[in-house]
């Protein structure tokens, strides 16, 4: 909708300071769509050549940028080949370029990684590091919460359309932290003190979980834990995962559909 | 410019993707038949005979089914190659990635009419050119009102072309085929009703023919390109089974103009108004 596909029902947005319907203000977004289909007839190099076109790039800037963007996706050696003959893993790159050709302020990545292998992925996330360095906005769309988890600053989750969580990633949760402990002469009523700086806790053999809410509380428990003469071998804060983040969020209702 | 480049992309996706050529190549084979049968004709043992006034005509008459053959190939490459550049665009969602560049709908949607109205001139120009070239050098036949046939033709063309952009805001590629065809046919056989109602003196057939040029009247601009290429002789005989014996009048070339353009306008509005 942002980027005028869908018309909205009703109400109204605003993106970069300008109505979302603006065309104009699509020379500042670039896009790469999920379902990724280019002019399989065109070559690499004038498939960015029409693109860069369409945003208003000079022919000098075409001549300067076009072989820039297909030596940073890995493509220069297949500049003058048509799409048609393209790999998924290719025509993403390809994808990739064309959204960022005109250097855009605000990019929208839909599934980027979905067609390429471990190095392609690594070059995506190197990508878009640039171009946050560059001070554009990256809005990363996708399900492999790990190359989110890598990449992005702050994460939100959306389900049938409703934001229905967010979070930060640059700096620790507020949330729950999980803490593995691995230690002797854990005791019943060790358990039972800890429960003053923790929400649970699961004793497993020498092996211990427990869970609090701040950081702050983490060395309370580990200077209990030695002066009440227990030998700790392993203390170590598990911050919670994407993935679990994700699936507490989602509900366990939730069947992915 | 926007405009210029969707319409320069469009043009250069039916050479790249062999559209034209290939069409050109079946018009090239129709020309080659067509002069091979005209070259036999002229030189018929029995056919050199025939008083020159009447063979003269005869020729006319071979140049009129030439001209039947011109259009029809022009109307089908029209409806061909523009069926699927905006439904099909949609159905596998190419057109994601140019819609959501600084380009307003009706840029793109205009920039391709733009292109293959290009390319149907193109096409229009080398066949009409090619039939009249046969007439000219192997018939000895010089058709009165060429230009004029050919730039209704052009036009019979733009009206199926623009129809079919029309139905592509609204239907699948496959639909829009049917739709489109279905219509030409309809008026097709619209035309031949109106006509034989004029032989037969039947208000109730040419009445049904009208509305069916109401309805589609690309048949219309070609019966009245025929009837300005026909000679006065051929008109005056009622000569050739491809011959107009009744003319749709200069208001039905006016309405045909604006269908032209209220199609467009409903195509441009549609397709500003959906989601891709």
């Amino acid at each position: 909708m942002l980027l005028g596909l869908v018309k909205p029902s009703s109400g109204h947005a605003r993106i970069l300071d300008q109505p979302f319907s603006s065309v104009e203000v699509r020379r500042k977004i670039g896009f790469l769509p999920e379902d990724f289909r280019f002019y399989d007839w065109l070559t690499a190099y004038e498939l960015l050549a029409l693109h860069g076109r369409l945003c208003g790039l000079t022919p000098a800037q075409l001549r300067d940028r076009v072989p820039a963007f297909l030596d940073l996706v890995g493509l220069t050696a297949h500049r003058d080949r048509r799409l048609r003959g393209f790999s998924k893993g290719m025509l993403q790159r390809v994808g990739l370029a064309q959204a960022l050709i005109h250097e855009p302020d605000l990019i929208f990545l839909d599934e980027p990684t979905s067609g390429l292998d471990p190095m392609g992925r690594r070059l995506v996330r190197d990508i878009i590091r640039d171009q946050r360095k560059r001070g554009a906005t990256v809005f990363l769309n996708s399900h492999l919460l790990s190359e989110v988890e890598i990449t992005c600053d702050t994460v939100v989750f959306i389900k049938q359309g409703e934001v229905i969580g967010s979070r930060d990633l640059r700096s620790s949760p507020d949330g729950e932290i999980h803490v593995h402990i691995r230690a002797n002469n854990l005791r019943q009523e060790i358990l039972s003190a800890l429960a003053q700086w923790t929400t649970s806790a699961h004793l497993a053999g020498e092996s211990l979980t427990v869970s609090t809410r701040s950081m702050d509380t983490l060395p309370e428990i580990l200077r209990f834990l030695v002066s009440s003469g227990i030998d700790v071998f392993e203390f170590t804060p598990q911050r919670l995962s994407l993935e679990e983040s994700f699936l507490k969020i989602m509900g366990s209702e939730d069947q992915g559909l | 410019m926007t405009l210029w480049i969707i319409a320069r992309v469009t043009f250069r996706e039916a050479a790249r993707r062999k559209i034209l050529w290939t069409a050109l190549l079946a018009a090239a084979a129709f020309l080659f038949l067509f002069a091979t049968g005209m070259h036999y004709q002229v030189r018929d043992a029995h056919f050199t005979r025939v008083p020159p006034v009447l063979r003269y005509q005869i020729l006319s008459s071979i140049l009129q089914i030439g001209f039947y053959a011109v259009d029809l190939l022009a109307v089908l490459m029209a409806v061909l190659t523009s069926v699927d550049t905006i439904s099909g665009e949609i159905a596998s969602c190419t057109i994601h990635a140019i819609a959501t560049k600084p380009v307003h709908r009706s840029q793109l949607l205009l920039g391709k009419w733009l292109g293959f109205a290009a390319m149907i001139a193109v096409y229009v120009a080398l066949v009409f050119g090619g039939v009249l070239a046969v007439g000219y050098f192997i018939g000895g036949v010089r058709v009165h009102g060429a230009l004029q046939g050919a730039s209704l033709v052009y036009l019979e063309c733009l009206v199926v072309l623009t129809a079919t952009f029309l139905f592509g805001t609204w239907f699948s590629t496959l639909t829009n085929g049917v739709v489109v065809l279905g219509m030409h046919g309809l008026a097709f056989i619209g035309g031949w009703l109106e006509q034989i109602g004029t032989v037969t003196q039947s208000d109730r057939l040419v009445t049904l023919g009208i509305l069916s040029s109401i309805v589609m009247p690309s048949e219309s601009v070609w019966r009245r390109a025929s009837y300005v290429m026909q000679s006065s002789t051929a008109r005056a005989l009622d000569f050739s089974p491809f011959a107009t014996r009744s003319a749709p009048s200069g208001v039905m070339m006016v309405y045909a103009v604006l269908y032209l353009l209220v199609a467009l306008f409903a195509a441009l509005y549609h397709f500003r108004n959906r989601d891709l």
